[in-house]
């Protein structure tokens, strides 16, 4: 084989290899989108108002979501299956962002951590990598992540919308993540970073108990929810 | 965010929280449960990551050494030997690989590839410049492929696979081949200004041609390669240009110098070069 020969085989393997990755795009993006439609609907439950009708909400997103399945669905076939990690920065971002918000709508409807199995359903993929695209461990943790901020700001944000017993579900919630979190062995890698941050919303929730206990507010709402 | 919660991180204490948090270290809580399966999954993911680079060292190291013997054909005269030489270390070096293609079976090539490319990049290299000495010609990827066939025993591996010995392949990218190619002209070009200085006058020709050729190669994929190509790209041409400056002082000057002091013109013509090699 001459030189220019392996040349030219090599410029056509590259080319069909770009011509995947802009496929790719173009679903990503779309699917991008979507995932931004779902978080302008969960975002209202910061809202004063937005805390009366969370089900409503969640209901909502979960419809947004078959849209979302129809977009995976779509990008499983832009590419070769076992290929998958060969084009995964393309899709990794989208991928957390989604993972985060199905545990988003997960823990408001039921309050409690989504399980992989769970994100993966919704998303309409698998779990494991050998039968097909697949939700990677490091993508699924890296969206609970996002979650454990979202609900630290959840948690001011219910104070200030007069529930304070929230505050206290959700400092339960985030202490157990974080004790889940600090059983693995992290690398010095984006996941790592993120989980960095995980403690920043540890201490925020901890200060909103605090200031909720030293004014009563938290046990007023405890025992009246008891009752 | 308020001056209150601010006030109320200097003086809390755990205590505050800590009744509150006797469920989450439950260690049979399903969070917990998740996490440990979790934390065994990224274990053996970081594992075999570390075991790759290990064995990816290894490839590089022994692939450079190959590269330096083979620097020696230009002053020795049996250069059959060295070939040989060299061919036993490229086998001990594909051993290596097999040994790479051992841990990915089964696994995404691709989730892996950055623990091992500069290894394969440097075996590139290697190949190559061996097969550009014998043969005076590209090898071709799947040349390159062709002999990183495994056979295999199943040994212990406890799950279903085929009985008896199996193949194992390990397919190097085209990228990997295009970086390692790249690399290679650089070898090429201190073969050259090396050949000249033994007063050999066919070699630097042949090298001009070649790297011309890869350099055309090369300008043909131009930006469509992924970026790295483009980084090499950019060195690809100084070593061009040494090679062409090189060859043109030979066919001028070639002709007025007796042979033997050929070797002097061009030691000082090297020395000259080599500040733009520090460069480089």
């Amino acid at each position: 084989m001459s030189v220019t020969e392996m040349f030219s085989y090599i410029q056509g393997f590259l080319s069909a290899d770009q011509d995947i990755r802009e496929d790719i795009r173009k679903v990503v993006q779309v699917l991008e989108q979507t995932a931004r439609e779902i978080l302008t609907v969960l975002q209202s439950v910061h809202q004063p108002t937005g805390f009366k009708d969370i089900p409503s909400k969640c209901l909502k997103a979960r419809e947004l979501f078959c849209t979302v399945r129809n977009h995976t669905g779509e990008l499983k076939t832009k590419f070769p299956v076992e290929q998958y990690y060969r084009y995964h920065e393309h899709w990794r971002f989208v991928l957390q962002r989604l993972a985060f918000l199905a545990a988003f709508v997960v823990y408001l409807e039921s309050e409690s951590l989504v399980t992989r199995e769970e994100v993966a359903k919704i998303l309409a993929i698998e779990v494991d990598r050998e039968k097909g695209f697949h939700l990677d461990v490091e993508d699924y943790l890296a969206g609970v992540l996002i979650l454990a901020s979202e609900l630290s700001r959840l948690a001011v944000n219910s104070v200030t919308a007069g529930d304070y017993g929230r505050p206290l579900r959700i400092s339960n919630f985030i202490n157990e993540l974080d004790s889940g979190f600090r059983l693995l062995n992290l690398k010095n890698d984006p996941l790592r970073k993120r989980y960095d941050g995980l403690k920043y919303d540890v201490k925020k929730i901890e200060e909103v108990v605090y200031d909720l206990s030293i004014r009563g507010l938290a046990k007023e709402q405890e025992t009246g929810g008891d009752k | 965010m308020s001056k209150r919660e601010d006030e109320g991180c200097g003086r809390k204490r755990r205590t505050e929280v800590g009744p509150k948090s006797d469920d989450c270290m439950n260690p049979d809580s399903a969070v917990i449960a998740a996490f440990k399966v979790f934390q065994q999954e990224l274990d053996t993911k970081h594992d075999k990551y570390e075991r790759l680079v290990k064995i990816s060292r290894d490839v590089t190291i022994e692939s450079k050494r190959t590269i330096f013997l083979l620097h020696r054909v230009t002053s020795v005269p049996d250069v059959e030997e060295i070939l040989n030489e060299a061919d036993v270390k490229l086998d001990s070096v594909r051993q290596k690989i097999g040994q790479i293609a051992e841990e990915l079976r089964g696994e995404d090539l691709h989730q892996f590839h950055r623990a091992f490319t500069p290894g394969i990049q440097e075996y590139v290299e290697a190949v190559s410049f061996h097969h550009f000495i014998r043969h005076r010609t590209l090898v071709s990827l799947e040349e390159i492929n062709a002999r990183l066939v495994f056979m295999r025993e199943n040994k212990g591996v406890g799950e279903v696979t085929c009985p008896g010995p199996c193949v194992l392949t390990f397919q190097i990218t085209p990228t990997d081949y295009l970086l390692g190619v790249a690399d290679l002209t650089g070898e090429l070009m201190r073969m050259c200004i090396s050949s000249v200085g033994n007063g050999d006058m066919d070699t630097p020709f042949q090298l001009g041609g070649f790297l011309r050729e890869i350099h055309d190669g090369f300008s043909y994929i131009g930006n469509t390669g992924p970026y790295e190509v483009s980084k090499k790209l950019h060195t690809l041409r100084q070593s061009l240009g040494k090679v062409e400056d090189a060859c043109y002082t030979l066919r001028v000057r070639g002709s007025e110098i007796p042979k033997h002091m050929l070797a002097d013109v061009f030691s000082s013509r090297a020395a000259h070069l080599d500040p733009d090699d520090a460069m480089v």
